[in-house]
């Protein structure tokens, strides 16, 4: 049997780089996500891997950039003023291509923010954020065993398209502890992952290699960026189809639809369970992957359910995809909030009075 | 079976790890259990709380607005989780810290010295584990030999040789609460 | 060669045989040989890591050949501290502008420095920014004239040329530093033992090398490539003096 501990949603995210074969972290202390660097200091060194605190999250990133162009499963963790810091860096490894994990544990917004647990990252993370218009693989765990699992898949799916996969999550699910399983998870299969033959180790007596944040003739692998974003739109439009990844809960005889991701899923969730035993015919449809977003199952479901509820940490990013998802063909509430959690109170009255409602 | 309860006081005062505790220990009888500590950016001083909930049911949310019980180190959070606590709920006050009592009557308010009694034992350092062990006597959730095995797995094999101490302060902390619960 | 002929001068191997798109005059082809001569006098040239900057000669990867990252403007060092941590037995080196070292990049070039990352840095300081056509740069002379400083560089608005070199000599764990210019072919051979004596630095798990490369741009000043040399030793050498600013090793011998 599996080994079961009670471990911090931070922790267990490093704990998860570590086994998923991460060997480079670079990272900079920023509060609710400083277990992640700390674990990695003394463990990674431990497992024969490189730890550097870096001068800021823009170097933690570039750092970041050479590992990869090495071919290393390499990864850092920030908070939302850091993942700022590092746009500039994703829009890099988006044009070069280059995979690498990032845990993003988000805190209040905008500006320095506070510390409380929030939503807030959903527009930026998944429309991809800095300059240029490129895509993140997101995944958003929804408990602290989804926290562990989802970092090691999100080492697969990077190395599996090229990209940068984030890891989603919130103050709270960094900080709280709850018994998991430690197991060795995989989104692709080890022996599926394509191989790395762009990885740089110097000429060897063979034709150079390049790795570019960009495109130029003469340049990589194309000739122009029009060659590039064709190629990139069609790489997101594949990994749409092959890694869309959601959960359904009593969809089939609802009157209502929840659709929540991350905490506020496992609010929901807690919710149901009692809204359910009284009687109300309410479910949920819970993105697990917000890039690649389920928007086909949504529209299926808006096809018989009328009422859709968002429940978000924020003041409303999700609820405009799933109000496209939608369309006209159903009604889309959203109950949101910008700073610390949404109590269980007001998510289960949300949902009953949706259901009540004629 | 489901139990919540809220840890509260300053930072440094061990808030946390009283939840901690609870938390392993839970899950070392089989329970589901969650675990949300919650701080300031002081690690000194600042407030400081922590949320345990333990439960035969699996827990998908580890965030409680209104506790059924809590544990109050100072009277800030006396304060402030008086009034939020679920009607016949425990709120076991250090009363060490906090000087007046309790507001409501239909909560179970049991005053607890905490800081005199970790003296008794031995060492001001053992406030929290007083307090800790006189809420497992309270709620009868987990046993005095769980969080011992709990404090086993959290402190390193160098302080082990505190262990005998933490015991007697559970203990102590149970007694205190036995004898002067039905009060 | 078998003909009896020896070759006496040729094209570096670590140069692709491209024509390159910088000025007349253009101090960039210099430096870039420099750069490329010592790879292959040292045998590196199947083992070297660019790390190229964003600027005029962001353009360089397409001119060596040997392996090349382009990452953002200024992050060179950081890029190439992430490459050099993956895989130690690989020779990584920045090539850096002004712009690119001394404004966007400090907090990189000086944080590779302060952790003595065995990497090797290369600064083209030519005083100006060459690519978007000749603004002012952290090492612009006072009364300079650029097209962000029409009047002249004024210390007391826009301040004083920044010295990287003497910055990084500062720094504890920077093992070499030495300033060139190749503005004759006398200083180029002096740049030329500089540049090789930094890459062996790093051979030898030595620790940070940089070397900062005083180099003219007759665009950007607005004058002709001979003019520019003038102006390079009269000018550019009274703030930018040449010289050896740190040798940890030969201090640490003495």
């Amino acid at each position: 049997m599996a080994e079961i501990v009670l471990i911090k949603g931070n922790e267990a995210a490093g704990k998860a780089a570590i086994m998923a074969g991460c060997t480079h972290y670079y990272g900079y202390p920023i509060t609710p996500q400083n277990e992640i660097p700390e674990y990695m200091s003394l463990h990674l060194p431990e497992a024969g891997g490189t730890f550097i605190q870096a001068e800021s999250e823009t170097s933690s990133i570039n750092m970041m950039f050479g590992s990869a162009a090495a071919g290393m499963r390499t990864m850092t963790s920030t908070s939302g003023p850091g993942y700022s810091l590092m746009l500039e860096g994703l829009s890099h490894f988006a044009a070069a291509e280059l995979p690498c994990v990032l845990v993003l544990v988000s805190r209040g917004g905008p500006g320095g923010g506070s510390l409380e647990s929030t939503q807030l990252d959903y527009f930026s993370v998944t429309k991809g954020g800095a300059h240029g218009g490129y895509r993140n693989i997101v995944l958003a765990p929804m408990d602290v065993q989804e926290f562990f699992d989802h970092t090691q898949m999100a080492f697969d799916l990077a190395d599996k398209y090229r990209m940068v996969a984030v890891v989603l999550t919130e103050a709270t699910l960094g900080n709280m502890a709850k018994p998991i399983e430690i197991k060795r998870v995989h989104a692709v299969p080890s022996e599926e992952l394509p191989a790395k033959d762009w990885v740089m180790r110097g000429k060897a007596g063979k034709k150079k290699k390049l790795i570019v944040g960009g495109a130029a003739p003469g340049f990589g692998s194309f000739n122009d960026l029009n060659e590039l974003n064709r190629h990139l739109a069609d790489k997101y439009r594949t990994v749409a189809l092959n890694e869309t990844r959601y959960e359904a809960i009593e969809i089939e005889e609802a009157d209502v639809v929840v659709v929540a991701f991350g905490i506020t899923a496992g609010g929901v969730k807690q919710s149901l369970i009692q809204l359910n035993q009284e009687g109300y015919r309410a479910g949920m449809i819970r993105p697990i992957t917000l890039f690649p977003f389920p928007t086909e199952i949504i529209r299926k479901t808006s096809e018989r359910v009328k009422k859709f509820l968002v429940v978000e940490g924020n003041m409303g990013q999700m609820v405009e995809d799933v109000q496209f998802a939608v369309g006209d063909k159903a009604e889309v509430s959203f109950l949101g909030k910008a700073e610390g959690l949404i109590s269980l109170e007001e998510i289960y009255s949300a949902i009953r009075s949706l259901c009540e409602k004629g | 079976m489901k139990l919540d309860v809220i840890f509260s006081g300053f930072g440094g005062q061990g808030v946390l790890v009283c939840g901690q505790l609870l938390a392993q220990a839970g899950m070392l009888e089989g329970k589901n259990v969650t675990y949300l500590p919650v701080y300031g950016s002081e690690v000194r001083g600042g407030t400081a709380h922590s949320t345990v909930i333990i439960s035969d049911e699996k827990i998908h949310y580890p965030y409680i607005e209104r506790p059924s019980n809590a544990v109050v180190f100072n009277l800030p959070s006396l304060t402030r989780y008086e009034p939020l606590i679920a009607s016949g709920g425990i709120l076991l006050i250090n009363s060490s810290m906090v000087n007046r009592n309790a507001e409501r009557e239909d909560i179970n308010a049991v005053y607890i010295p905490a800081n005199s009694l970790a003296t008794e034992v031995g060492s001001e350092q053992v406030v929290n584990i007083v307090l800790l062990g006189a809420f497992a006597a309270a709620t009868g959730v987990v046993t005095t030999d769980s969080v011992m095995d709990s404090l086993k797995m959290i402190l390193p094999e160098r302080r082990h040789n505190l262990l005998p101490l933490n015991r007697e302060a559970i203990e102590k902390g149970a007694a205190f609460y036995k004898d002067n619960a039905a009060s | 060669m078998n003909d009896g002929r020896r070759a006496v001068v040729q094209r570096p191997q670590s140069l692709e045989p491209l024509a390159t798109h910088y000025c007349p005059g253009c101090g960039h082809g210099t430096a870039h040989k420099l750069v490329a001569q010592a790879i292959d006098e040292l045998d590196l040239q199947e083992i070297a890591i660019g790390c190229a900057p964003v600027g005029c000669s962001a353009i360089m990867p397409r001119y060596f050949d040997v392996d090349m990252i382009l990452g953002p403007h200024g992050r060179a060092p950081a890029v190439a501290t992430g490459f050099k941590r993956a895989l130690p037995e690989k020779i990584v080196f920045c090539y850096q502008g002004d712009g690119d070292m001394a404004a966007i990049g400090t907090a990189e070039i000086i944080h590779a420095a302060a952790r003595g990352e065995n990497i090797t840095c290369f600064l083209i300081n030519n005083a100006i920014y060459g690519m978007t056509g000749g603004q002012m740069a952290p090492t612009t002379l006072i009364d300079q004239v650029t097209t962000t400083t029409p009047l002249g560089r004024v210390k007391e608005r826009a301040g004083s040329p920044l010295r990287m070199s003497e910055i990084l000599a500062t720094v504890d764990e920077a093992a070499y530093v030495e300033r060139v210019s190749v503005d004759n072919p006398k200083n180029i051979r002096k740049a030329q033992k500089a540049v090789k004596k930094a890459f062996q630095y790093q051979m030898e798990n030595r620790g940070f090398s940089m070397v900062e490369i005083l180099s003219p741009c007759p665009t950007g000043w607005r004058m002709s490539p001979t003019d520019s040399r003038a102006w390079l030793v009269e000018n550019l050498m009274e703030v930018f003096p040449l010289g050896l600013l740190k040798d940890k090793w030969e201090e640490q011998a003495t």
